[in-house]
């Protein structure tokens, strides 16, 4: 009896110890193929999904360009995609979660607003001198507020590839049976309403979609209530502190209380896990009268070739307005219309085994050759301006954003407590649209809520 | 009993369990201290907290107990563990197990493969089903009831994860119970049923008191589990605002969407805290069963 048991102990360890022996040899699986430098990409785009024309510049363009140029140097890279799908917040974490850990890609793209968060928490350094002003003449192509993107607390910590305007989209199809004009410019919130009073005679028209809610995430926020808040006046923080439950506010909050209170827009929509892709199905089946966003529903949802919901005819149905301040002259700095503005940045993870490397392949992704690439096929206003200037000539809206939108726009403050105040926003614009709440008692809890994570409005 | 049954001496037994015991201690005992540790922290996933965690003692317990986000959320919780586990899961499948009981042949197995599809299919499969199942406009609920346009995990969102559980998870209650109901033995029923008693009758004398323990034991497993269950997250994204907002969803986004990981610490260590309770309470009623008996 012992002795089988001895035997059988003896087994037992022989196997451990070869599973442990197995283990340490995997680590050496990564270092194969032929003595390559790897370096990873990663980008919330995909193939044939989200962000797809990104996706297709990686893969296509600057991954065998900079192979072949490394080449030419006498260096063997392999640099590989990591694509992504899904929405930004998982997007996010999920990368967070590699940075925490020491590992992730070595290229990210991010968006810009997560910038300072990631910096403070350490998951980003400033860029070494040969990325900076000086080291890379990319810089003097790229607007001072563009660059700003990249920057916290002084310091750069990435390159900015892009930005981005809020306006009105509108279907023309819907508004000349509803007996509006084609060329359509409302002065003032109440010429909104009344444009969305007119579509809401139609049958199975939703006149307005208005982001509300925490399940639109971020888009509520961006392409809602700050531009109606900008529009009623306040910027979100005035840099010394965050607005609270202030007239601004209320008023901002009061229009979604006349969009969804009155029927002219769907509160069920809003509450929906898949809402915001849902509305944009609907705006292409003109089912939605005028829909509020960034030219990137122009760009790659709405857009014939290559769009998430493509809309056939999207030049000859789709008009684009100036979001209005609530009356003339009442937006931020006196001006009559609001907008705001993001942006991406890429930046080299401090992880990176090959971080010289990652540089050279980050101003490689973002000289005016990589750059014209990308946005050869399918314009978007890119960060840089002498890029801009050749390839935004064709698409009038893009022009449109870049000529009109952007010289009136206004940016996120890039503070570490954001991502909280616009969840508190989300809410408040949630609990509005599905009538739990006035736009007063919303503004209050919203003040309230400020309070536990940012120390109160300024 | 001899104290030293397998005669391997203390050494070499305490060799033997040592592996065990230190694949216990590094996969269980540190991260379950750890996560201690992080809930008396302000650590998150990202800014300066995430750099420089600062200790904040029983800050974190405090503040769920404060939030009503917390109570709301345990709240929820029991609603589905009750609704879906205690009576849906049980009581359909103790009703299933009871009517296949003397059956066999195709029609057992056809109900049996059926029940068991919904368990073994994968979650983020069944989840899709679901969605399209539920969908507001395209929905084949929609089209069966003829009730088009209504959003039910909008409009009915606990309703909808409760069923989706019962229907999820009902085949381990029914598994368990018919192995149970094979084990009251035939010539007691036979006795009873001779003796005149009514099915209720036999059910209530015969069979409930021989299979209490499997009772008390499949209750156990299915509100821990049910307690614990994440995928309703899937359907709803415990949505609309937070009206299926679970624990475990709860604790989701606490930690990783609002980056909040210290705080999520401390409330996966609450949540913790509430399974214990919930065992002991079974456990007890099990040890009660057995003393008397």
């Amino acid at each position: 009896m012992v002795r089988t048991l001895t035997r059988r102990a003896r087994a037992t360890i022989g196997v451990a110890v070869a599973a442990a022996a197995l283990a340490a040899c995997g680590g050496s699986d990564a270092d194969g193929d032929g003595g390559a430098v790897r370096l990873t990409i990663s980008a919330n785009a995909v193939l044939d999904g989200k962000n797809t024309e990104e996706a297709a510049w990686i893969e296509d363009w600057v991954i065998p360009a900079f192979e072949e140029e490394q080449r030419a140097a006498g260096v063997e890279v392999d640099v590989e995609f990591e694509p992504s799908g899904v929405d930004d917040e998982q997007f996010k974490t999920r990368l967070a979660l590699d940075l925490q850990a020491g590992s992730g890609p070595d290229i990210m793209t991010l968006d810009g607003i997560w910038v300072g968060e990631f910096a403070q928490a350490g998951y980003l350094e400033p860029l070494p001198a040969s990325a900076q002003p000086g080291g890379w003449d990319g810089w003097e192509q790229i607007p001072e507020a563009v660059q700003q993107l990249a920057a916290y607390d002084e310091q750069l910590y990435g390159i900015p590839w892009g930005t981005d305007g809020r306006v009105l989209f509108y279907n023309q199809e819907l508004f000349a049976q509803a007996g509006l004009p084609a060329e359509w410019q409302p002065t003032s919130w109440a010429e909104l309403l009344d444009a969305a009073e007119a579509l809401g005679e139609l049958d199975g028209v939703t006149p307005i979609q208005l982001n509300a809610g925490t399940a639109m995430g971020e888009a509520t926020t961006m392409q809602g209530l700050l531009p109606l808040l900008a529009g009623a006046g306040e910027p979100i923080h005035d840099g010394t502190g965050w607005t609270g439950a202030s007239q601004g506010l209320v008023a901002a909050l009061g229009l979604y209380q006349d969009v969804y209170g009155g029927g002219l827009g769907d509160p069920v929509l809003q509450q929906e896990t898949q809402g915001r892709d849902r509305s944009f199905q609907k705006f292409a089946d003109d089912e939605i009268g005028i829909l509020v966003e960034g030219d990137y529903f122009w760009r790659s949802v709405i857009n014939p070739e290559g769009g998430t919901a493509p809309m056939e005819d999207r030049d000859d149905t789709v008009g684009w307005a100036l979001i209005p301040a609530e009356t003339p002259g009442a937006g931020v700095e006196g001006r009559d219309f609001a907008s705001m503005s993001g942006g991406s940045v890429r930046a080299v993870n401090p992880a990176s085994d090959q971080a010289e490397l990652a540089y050279e392949l980050l101003t490689f992704m973002n000289s005016a050759e990589a750059i014209t690439a990308a946005a050869q096929d399918s314009a978007r206003i890119t960060a840089r301006e002498d890029v801009n200037a050749t390839v935004l000539a064709d698409d009038p809206m893009l022009s449109f954003i870049a000529d009109e939108v952007l010289p009136l726009t206004t940016f996120r403050p890039p503070l570490a407590e954001y991502p909280q105040v616009s969840v508190l926003l989300q809410e408040a614009t949630g609990a509005v649209a599905a009538g739990d709440r006035t736009p007063a008692e919303a503004a209050d809890e919203y003040a309230a809520g400020l309070g536990e994570v940012a120390g109160g409005a300024g | 009993m001899p104290a030293d049954a397998a005669g391997l001496g203390r050494a070499r037994a305490a060799a033997f369990v040592a592996p065990a015991l230190l694949l216990i201690a590094g996969f269980l005992v540190f991260p379950a201290l750890w996560t201690i540790y992080l809930g008396m922290t302000d650590y998150r996933l990202t800014g300066l907290a995430a750099a420089e965690p600062a200790f904040t003692g029983l800050d974190n317990v405090r503040r769920a107990l404060d939030e009503d986000q917390f109570t709301h959320s345990l709240g929820l919780t029991l609603q589905f563990v009750v609704g879906s586990a205690v009576l849906g899961q049980a009581l359909l499948g103790f009703a299933i197990a009871w009517l296949l009981r003397e059956r066999h042949g195709a029609l057992r197995r056809l109900v049996e493969a059926l029940v068991l599809l919904a368990w073994i299919l994968p979650g983020s499969v069944v989840a899709f089903l679901w969605i399209a199942l539920l969908d507001r406009e395209d929905g084949t609920l929609n089209a069966l009831l003829g009730t088009p346009g209504t959003a039910w995990l909008v409009e009915h969102p606990m309703a909808a994860i409760i069923v989706f559980n019962i229907w999820r998870g009902t085949a381990f209650s029914m598994m368990l119970y018919a192995a149970a109901l094979s084990s009251v033995p035939p010539s007691q029923l036979e006795t009873a049923r001779l003796a005149g008693a009514s099915s209720w009758q036999q059910l209530r004398d015969v069979v409930l008191p021989r299979i209490r323990g499997h009772v008390l034991t499949n209750l156990l497993l299915i509100s821990l589990w049910t307690f614990n269950d994440f995928t309703p997250f899937l359907l709803t994204n415990g949505g609309p605002g937070d009206e299926t907002e679970i624990m475990p969803v709860f604790v989701y986004k606490t930690a990783l969407f609002n980056g909040e990981l210290g705080y999520g610490a401390a409330l996966s260590v609450l949540m913790l805290l509430v399974n214990l309770v919930i065992a002991l309470v079974y456990v007890r009623l099990l040890r009660a069963r057995e003393a008397a008996s």
